[in-house]
């Protein structure tokens, strides 16, 4: 904080009347409540659930069986298969997002003859909606008959990938990585705009090169960035949900099938409530463990 | 920007964007031409780039066969409803915390954010055996009411920080010139806050828009948005690609041009302010 900001946050506070603050109160409680209730009630109902044998089946017949919900779901072949699938997804997006992301911003960093119409281009994929860019993916692109990729396969004497078929998963990363690619490349780009050029003119002056102009400036510079990238898509990827429920729904077999989508397997398809509230549970935990670091993160720098 | 850049660097670079630009584009524009072909030219092989019989027929076959406009209705409905309600809830919090911030108030706002941070498929069950219980299934009003506590972080952070940068100055004169709470809020504080409020509303109005979670689980026809609508077409016999570009284009036409408008406030909303 600068002495300036000091002597504003003193000015408030003493401004801050007993009225303002008592208003102040009451127009936070509403957010605040909707958010409580928002946040406990359904997973108190989660916790209570995964302590019972419930199925929608059979919904007369419940029991409380304590623990045994997460015994099954943890030691569940499917736990760990979907498990694996979950990692791989989320670590292959994040390396394809910043290690195309980081050059791409760079490049558009650079001047760029409609630079603007570029980044329109770049940024589009972010706003179409998961089960518009699945279908497209799979249908016009992937298709190894009638697809894109199938004709530029051929013009190459390539035999064409049967991607849904051969390679689920690498189809499943290829599509949830072009949706998020423009979200890393435009807080990189962000990023990159608020680098001190004086500091880069004078490495220039004194003859550094531009490659390490890049790994001593503006590496060290993109490092919190990169940081915040990876939490916050880590958090969006561990659920990712729509882009498999529209291409694979989890298959061939469970090749396709995370942790997300193995919860909503078990909770709308089979109705078992108490073992997809277990895994639920599982998630919840998963979640935290990379939302405490974003928290932190954040929290650094947050001047109130 | 004294920066010396020759000729021949910038057509590189703008050689270069414009190549990564248009494959990232490239899926986009492809569905965009298949909506104006005939099912036959869709499939062709070699595939038909510009030069085949341009007609609007999908459109309207979209619109006949599947109902498209219901669809589109419940989007707007849901998307603007959600995203108005929680605006509402939002921007007295918002304005309490940035302008009468007390001790608690960083630790209220992480608080917010945790909220967040909670993966929907861990509150999957109790919500959708609540909502079966109190008939919200397929209903727009559920819809609304889950995709407006969802976002009501992401609109309480983006407000703050939006708020947080009117100067207090400005108020503090307003105050010693005699101005009521009331008086400062209309001529003082609204003016100053509308470009902040705008792109708060737009970008989760897109991110609405755009959910696919709860509206897959929590509706199926009545209530169903475009996400779901377009999710319908994923069933072997509703593969007419002409067809499905053509819905895909009106579907998302619309929130790429507002996110076109937004691609600033997406970093800032997205971050909670961790990257400026």
């Amino acid at each position: 904080m600068t002495t300036q900001q000091v002597i504003a946050t003193q000015q408030t506070q003493v401004m801050a009347t007993e009225q303002t603050q008592v208003l102040g109160r009451a127009l936070l409680s509403p957010a605040v409540v909707l958010l409580f209730i928002w946040m406990i009630v359904p997973l108190a109902m989660t916790i209570y659930f995964s302590t019972l044998h419930y199925t929608l089946m059979d919904s007369e017949n419940w029991s409380f069986v304590g623990l045994e919900n997460f015994r099954y779901f943890l030691t569940d072949p499917a736990f760990l298969t979907s498990l694996r699938n979950t990692l791989v997804l989320v670590g292959s997006v994040l390396a394809i997002t910043i290690l195309l992301g980081t050059p791409l911003a760079l490049l558009l960093d650079q001047p760029v003859i409609g630079r603007s119409v570029v980044r329109l281009m770049v940024i589009a994929p972010f706003f179409v909606m998961p089960t518009v860019s699945a279908l497209v993916w799979k249908n016009l692109l992937m298709h190894p008959v009638s697809g894109l990729f199938a004709w530029i396969s051929n013009l190459f004497g390539v035999t064409p990938i049967d991607w849904f078929n051969d390679a689920p998963m690498l189809a499943v990363i290829l599509i949830v990585a072009w949706q998020w690619l423009p979200f890393a490349t435009l807080i990189l780009l962000t990023a990159l705009q608020s680098q001190d050029e004086e500091q880069k003119e004078a490495a220039e002056m004194d003859g550094a090169s531009a490659l390490s102009t890049f790994i001593y400036l503006t590496l060290p510079h993109l490092a919190r960035p990169i940081t915040v990238v990876v939490l916050i898509e880590t958090i969006f990827l561990l659920t990712v949900f729509a882009e498999i429920f529209v291409t694979t729904g989890g298959g061939p077999g469970l090749q396709t099938t995370n942790i997300a989508f193995l919860i909503y397997s078990q909770a709308l398809i089979q109705f078992d409530v108490g073992n997809a509230s277990a895994g639920g549970l599982v998630a919840v935990v998963i979640a935290n463990i990379v939302a405490f670091f974003l928290v932190r993160i954040i929290g650094r720098n947050l001047e109130v | 920007m004294a920066r010396k850049v020759t000729s021949r660097h910038v057509w590189v670079s703008t050689a270069a964007a414009w190549l990564f630009g248009f494959l990232i584009f490239l899926p986009i524009l492809w569905m965009f031409l298949t909506s104006f072909k005939s099912e036959l030219d869709a499939f062709a092989m070699p595939p038909k780039f510009l030069f085949f019989h341009w007609t609007t027929e999908n459109y309207a076959t979209v619109q006949e066969r599947s109902d498209y406009v219901h669809h589109a209705l419940n989007s707007i409905i849901i998307a603007g409803g959600s995203t108005l309600i929680a605006m509402l809830i939002a921007v007295p919090a918002a304005w309490s915390m940035a302008f009468s911030p007390t001790k608690r108030t960083k630790d209220v706002l992480l608080w917010m954010l945790s909220t967040k941070m909670m993966p929907p498929v861990g509150v999957l069950v109790p919500i959708y055996l609540i909502y079966r219980d109190f008939g919200l299934l397929d209903s727009r009003a559920g819809l609304v009411l889950i995709l407006c506590l969802g976002n009501l972080p992401i609109v309480i952070w983006m407000l703050f920080t939006y708020f947080k940068e009117i100067p207090k100055d400005i108020l503090e004169a307003a105050r010693m010139d005699g101005a009521t709470i009331g008086r400062e809020l209309i001529y003082v504080l609204t003016p100053m806050a509308i470009p902040g409020l705008a792109s708060t509303l737009l970008l989760n109005f897109i991110l609405a828009w755009n959910e696919a979670f709860w509206t897959l689980n929590l509706s199926t026809l009545e209530a169903a948005p475009l996400t779901v609508f377009i999710a319908s077409y994923s069933s072997p016999e509703g593969l007419f690609w002409a067809k499905l570009s053509a819905a895909s284009t009106l579907a998302i036409a619309p929130i790429i041009i507002l996110g076109w408008f937004t691609q600033r406030q997406l970093v800032r909303g997205l971050t909670f302010g961790a990257v400026k």
